[in-house]
């Protein structure tokens, strides 16, 4: 791999990446089974720096933001790779949003180009938001078919410059990324991640789980997502290894990409990491009386082999047909984007296969604790990384207290937020949110939130006030969302929830027509942004001179509640 | 000439969408509505959805691109989305 202490940004890094591995293949495409395209280093550049070119020529300069709203694609890492040719700031939003949301966060950036495909331009042109966010002037679309009206947008194929581009070098303290943790409904949260928080972030990753040339990456997450971004992107990249995409993210062509591609590294979320849990546990079950005592005896005698560290080469022999149908080279799963549950990372473990869960959040630079399976800890997230001093502050007498993190890693801030990042980050330490405390092998165990947030199963943050305008109009006398633990303090970060707390006028009662009321606004949400029930209460909410609810003294008090008894369905 | 006999219906692409919904997710048939979410009437996740998709995409021999259906969540404006692909 590249030696990233010598670079100073991402562009530099991977611009001496294409010249290192020029016939190694660093993209495979591949649709419905079939692949599409593999593309070697020496054709990314080719691909790249003609969009560079033709960025620069429209006056696209060192700063200036450009967005990317894809699926995972090959076209999502030429664009980004683009960008930073030309010094830019890269703006990757989540193209599972509503247009209205990405228009916001548009809008919020200050991104002056937009890079997206052609059908999430088609509701992207469609949204009377467009009007209000002028500053968006250059629009690339990719695969739009022929003679496709694109309401002012160019294709993507056709943005190409005929010079050399320019490359623009920056400093490590210089913007990278502008990357949305939350936030499309309150106040936008976009974390600031310098040059910086990614080259060091990605020295202390790799340290731990290498890439090399001849590694196959299976993107899924989401690139914007800042797992995927670094280990579906620059992690790779910079040691010559390959980046599989899959345009169809369905769960049988998820299947066959490990054994046709020999899959090195996966990165999931919770979610389809339980589901294929699932599945395995359906195939063992299913086993012959005979077939499932071998079975059950090989991943006895696979466990006790694996007690003090993976032995992948064993395992593989002893539970061959296990490992051959996730192609037989993984070396490990990376879990990330919410808390998972140590009986599904066991599960794993004693079939041989390593999973790498830890803990982490955007504005930390990703990851603050891995794993490192030596031995492995299923009931921790692991220790911290390289580089990373994490405290405990204000233990209890557990010694659980708020998770706090310094690093080279932590964001520069949050975007045109002085007094969010200033809450947030104290003097150089930023406050997770997050409860915790170290085991005596200095394991991190996480115990909880403080904050008004959920984090699903799939990976998705939530903040509580982000849901609330679903609810503006409801004619009650007022109402508040809350995640359920904000209120009622709890020591698992699994099956969290939010509830709608609602105060009826004086003689009003909770009809079955307002509750058809709240059930449909809740189904008009994305479902994972849905209530998970209502809460009635009986006195006015706290209120600032403002008129803004004290949310902290409202959960206090509603905490007086018995939660069971509270909580009503929706 | 139209035959109206064999002409896929949007009616008939939805009722055939709930039997099969019914019959992969093994609920009682004919207890799913047009109107319904399918994620909180089966009470499935993201990727039991996408699983019924492939099912749907087989049945009607279809290929339903994964950003047809970002953010739909009904039976009826499922059954819209395939229609409008037959």
């Amino acid at each position: 791999m590249l030696d990233l202490s010598k670079y100073s940004s991402i562009g530099e890094a991977v611009r001496d990446a294409l010249e290192t591995w020029p016939r190694e293949v660093c993209l495979y495409e591949s649709d419905r089974g079939e692949e599409k395209q593999r593309i070697t280093y020496r054709e990314f550049k080719e691909r790249a720096l003609p969009l560079a070119n033709w960025l620069q020529d429209t006056g696209f300069k060192a700063g200036d933001r450009a967005s990317i709203i894809m699926t995972n694609q090959s076209k999502w890492l030429i664009s980004a790779y683009a960008i930073f040719y030309c010094g830019g700031t890269l703006v990757p939003l989540d193209y599972k949003l509503k247009p209205e949301e990405q228009w916001t966060l548009l809008g919020h950036s200050g991104a002056s180009v937009l890079i997206t495909e052609y059908p999430i331009w088609r509701q992207l042109s469609g949204s009377d938001r467009r009007a209000r966010t002028p500053q968006v002037k250059t629009v690339l679309v990719t695969e739009a078919p022929e003679k496709a009206a694109l309401a002012g947008a160019r294709a993507w194929e056709s943005a190409k410059g005929e010079s050399q581009p320019t490359f623009v070098p920056r400093r490590r303290e210089d913007l990278a990324c502008i990357v949305y943790s939350s936030g499309t409904g309150g106040s936008p949260k976009g974390c600031m991640m310098t040059h910086e928080n990614y080259l060091e972030q990605c020295i202390a990753l790799t340290s731990l789980y290498p890439f090399w040339p001849g590694v196959k990456y299976l993107s899924i997450l989401p690139t914007n997502h800042a797992i995927d971004f670094m280990v579906g992107f620059f992690g790779p990249f910079i040691c010559g290894a390959a980046v599989v995409h899959l345009r169809t993210l369905r769960p049988e062509y998820v299947r066959e990409a490990f054994t046709k591609y020999q899959i090195t590294y996966v990165s999931l979320v919770p979610l389809v990491l339980k589901n294929l849990q699932k599945g395995l546990q359906a195939r063992f079950d299913e086993l012959p009386a005979g077939k499932r005592r071998m079975f059950e005896r090989v991943r006895s005698i696979n466990k006790a082999l694996t007690k003090t560290r993976p032995r992948l080469g064993l395992s593989r022999l002893l539970l061959k047909q296990v490992h051959d149908a996730f192609g037989g080279r993984l070396e490990a799963i990376i879990v990330g984007g919410a808390f998972t549950e140590p009986e599904t990372l066991q599960f794993f473990y004693d079939l041989g296969i390593p999973v790498a869960n830890g803990y982490g959040l955007t504005e930390a630079g990703t990851a603050v604790t891995v794993n490192d399976l030596r031995p492995f800890r299923a009931d921790t997230v692991g220790k911290p990384l390289p580089g990373m001093e994490v405290r405990i502050l204000n233990p209890d007498v557990e010694g659980i207290g708020q998770v706090s993190v310094r690093s080279k890693t932590v964001m520069a801030g949050y975007l045109n937020e002085p007094e969010m990042t200033a809450q947030t980050i104290v003097d150089g330490w930023l406050m997770t949110g997050d409860m915790g405390r170290f085991d005596a092998t200095g394991h991190l165990q996480l115990f909880g939130r403080k904050k008004n947030m959920i984090v699903t199963q799939e990976g998705k943050n939530v903040y509580a006030e982000d849901v609330e305008q679903a609810f503006q109009g409801l004619p009650v006398k007022e109402y508040c969302v809350f995640a359920a633990n904000y209120i009622w303090p709890s020591r698992s970060m699994v099956g969290e929830q939010l509830v709608l707390v609602i105060h009826l006028e004086h003689g009003q009662s909770l009809t079955e027509e307002l509750r058809k009321e709240i059930a449909a606004r809740n189904s008009r949400l994305i479902n994972y942004k849905r209530i998970h029930g209502t809460v009635l209460y009986e006195q006015d909410f706290p209120l600032t001179a403002s008129l803004k609810i004290i949310r902290v003294a409202l959960a206090e008090r509603l905490g007086t509640l018995p939660r069971e008894q509270a909580i009503l369905a929706v | 000439m139209i035959n109206l006999e064999t002409m896929q219906t949007l009616e008939r692409t939805t009722q055939e969408i709930l039997e099969l919904a019914a019959k992969h997710f093994k609920v009682t048939p004919g207890s799913l509505r047009a109107e319904d979410d399918f994620y909180k009437k089966l009470g499935i996740d993201s990727l039991q959805a996408l699983e019924l998709l492939s099912r749907l995409e087989n049945h009607f021999h279809i290929e339903l691109p994964d950003y047809e259906v970002q953010g739909v969540s009904d039976f009826k404006t499922l059954a819209e989305r395939i229609q409008a692909r037959l």
